[in-house]
């Protein structure tokens, strides 16, 4: 499953637009998960902030 | 409010502003929403842009301008210097913008010719009738609410969620998705006049790392690499933190953003029935500079053109609002996004020994012209050891 660490997110958006699920979306200065996402790790790579982070569940 | 609108626009930066601007100006109803409470904020741009381009749009103001540049300087990773100067000819660089304030000139200039501006207030869905879109849903200050519109301008930058959600893929590559942040740093040492590129695959892999004057002791310092060079401990912070502590150790920051920068080539197609997508949303940024001010404030006022002979003519269908699409690709600014976008693909190939052997070969040359098909130009001429590998560069040109 995917993280946000909303002390680290800068609130830019770029998530957003290299999601393949257009799973995240900003709302205002709130990053929300809003729709599936398949924890693919694309938005963890291109955050400039490190604040997504895919954690794999035992 | 109103319900219903000739135009809905999404999305309160320059792209929607002059495209707002354009329509109501030429006398139809529109309305432009922008989801954060403030138009302007957070700034997402280093926010530089070229003389003749940001004239052609709007007269320049001391109010909203940081920094007149007359000179750029390109780094390369062996430290030689490029060097880029306006020449007497007038050959004119940039400005720095005030971005906070010149957004807002923008949109005030939308609403005193007539256009609705609603704030914090996001689309959440586009309208569908038979597969044409027909404005949007909107939650407005947490009250839900229908906007309709015989069009409806995408201009929601870089998540550019409008568009996808009525259809179009605008999801960003990851390595075309340039991972930036920047600091306004002040008390620092710069030279006030000279934009500055640090390249180099240590400084800021398949990307640049710049310093934008923003005064006389202070400058947006900023970094951009590829999605794909950035994981933990070495994302784009890593990098700008280590060229501040090792450039600027005194600096002050008084203003951090963060940032993505799509560096892709421009969606396949920028128009649906009832939509046309502007500005970054519609992936127009030059691909190799990462400015999409410009492009943002063209391709805006020409959707607006467009879409306001189709409003009058009663069809807003994808084959109507098709000119848009059409003429911005055939314009100078389409046919240079395309002759960057290949620049750009040929230096993210070069490592730092090539940035290196490529810098000293024309570190000593006085560009008559300001510009990058006349910088390419003298790299082809001064490196024909390395004219296999510059084909593609000089390609590009043609």
């Amino acid at each position: 499953m995917l993280t946000i660490n909303r002390d680290k997110c800068g609130y830019c958006g770029t998530c957003v637009a290299v999601c393949p699920e257009d799973a995240l979306e900003l709302i205002d200065a709130y990053l929300s998960l809003e729709r599936e996402c398949i924890a693919c790790g694309i938005c963890a790579r291109a955050c400039p902030l490190g604040a997504l982070e895919v954690v794999h569940e035992e | 409010m109103k319900n219903k609108y000739d135009m809905l626009i999404v999305g309160g930066g320059p792209a929607g502003a002059i495209a707002a601007r354009t329509a109501a100006e030429a006398g139809n109803s529109v309305c432009l929403i922008e989801k954060r409470p403030a138009i302007g904020t957070p700034i997402r741009c280093a926010e530089g842009i070229s003389k003749d381009i940001l004239e052609e749009f709007v007269k320049p103001d001391r109010r909203w301008i940081s920094a007149d540049i007359e000179r750029a300087r390109i780094i390369a990773p062996n430290g030689t210097t490029v060097r880029l100067e306006q020449n007497e000819l007038g050959n004119a660089v940039g400005y720095i913008l005030d971005r906070k304030v010149f957004d807002r000139e923008l949109v005030w200039q939308a609403a005193e010719a007539g256009a609705d501006v609603l704030v914090k207030t996001r689309a959440t869905a586009p309208i569908m009738k038979n597969g044409a879109v027909q404005g949007a849903k909107v939650v407005s200050v947490g009250t839900p609410a229908e906007i309709r519109a015989d069009v409806v301008l995408a201009a929601d930058g870089t998540e550019a969620q409008f568009a996808r959600w009525a259809g179009l893929d605008t999801t960003v590559p990851l390595r075309e998705m340039m991972s930036c942040i920047q600091y306004l740093l002040t008390d620092i040492d710069i030279d006030p006049i000279s934009i500055d590129f640090y390249l180099g695959n240590d400084v800021a892999p398949e990307g640049y790392l710049w310093i934008f004057p923003k005064g006389e002791r202070s400058a947006n310092v900023g970094i951009g690499i590829s999605g794909r060079k950035s994981r933990d401990g070495s994302r784009a912070k890593d990098y700008l933190d280590r060229f501040i502590a090792k450039n600027f150790p005194s600096g002050k920051t008084i203003e951090a953003i963060v940032g993505g920068v799509p560096v892709c080539q421009p969606l396949p197609c920028t128009v649906a029935d009832g939509l046309m997508v502007v500005g970054d949303a519609a992936r127009v940024v030059d691909p190799l500079t990462g400015g999409g001010i410009g492009s943002a404030m063209f391709t805006g006022r020409l959707a607006a053109r467009v879409a306001s002979e189709c409003v009058s003519a009663g069809d807003c269908s994808k084959d109507a609002l098709m000119r848009y699409d059409t003429e911005w690709r055939a314009s100078r600014m389409g046919a240079s996004l395309k002759r960057n976008y290949k620049i750009k693909e040929f230096f993210i190939t070069l490592d730092d020994k090539k940035l290196n052997t490529l810098a000293d070969s024309i570190a000593s040359v006085n560009l008559a012209e300001f510009s990058v098909s006349a910088l390419v130009r003298e790299l082809i001429k001064r490196n024909p050891k390395m004219l296999f590998e510059l084909k593609a560069l000089k390609d590009a040109l043609t």
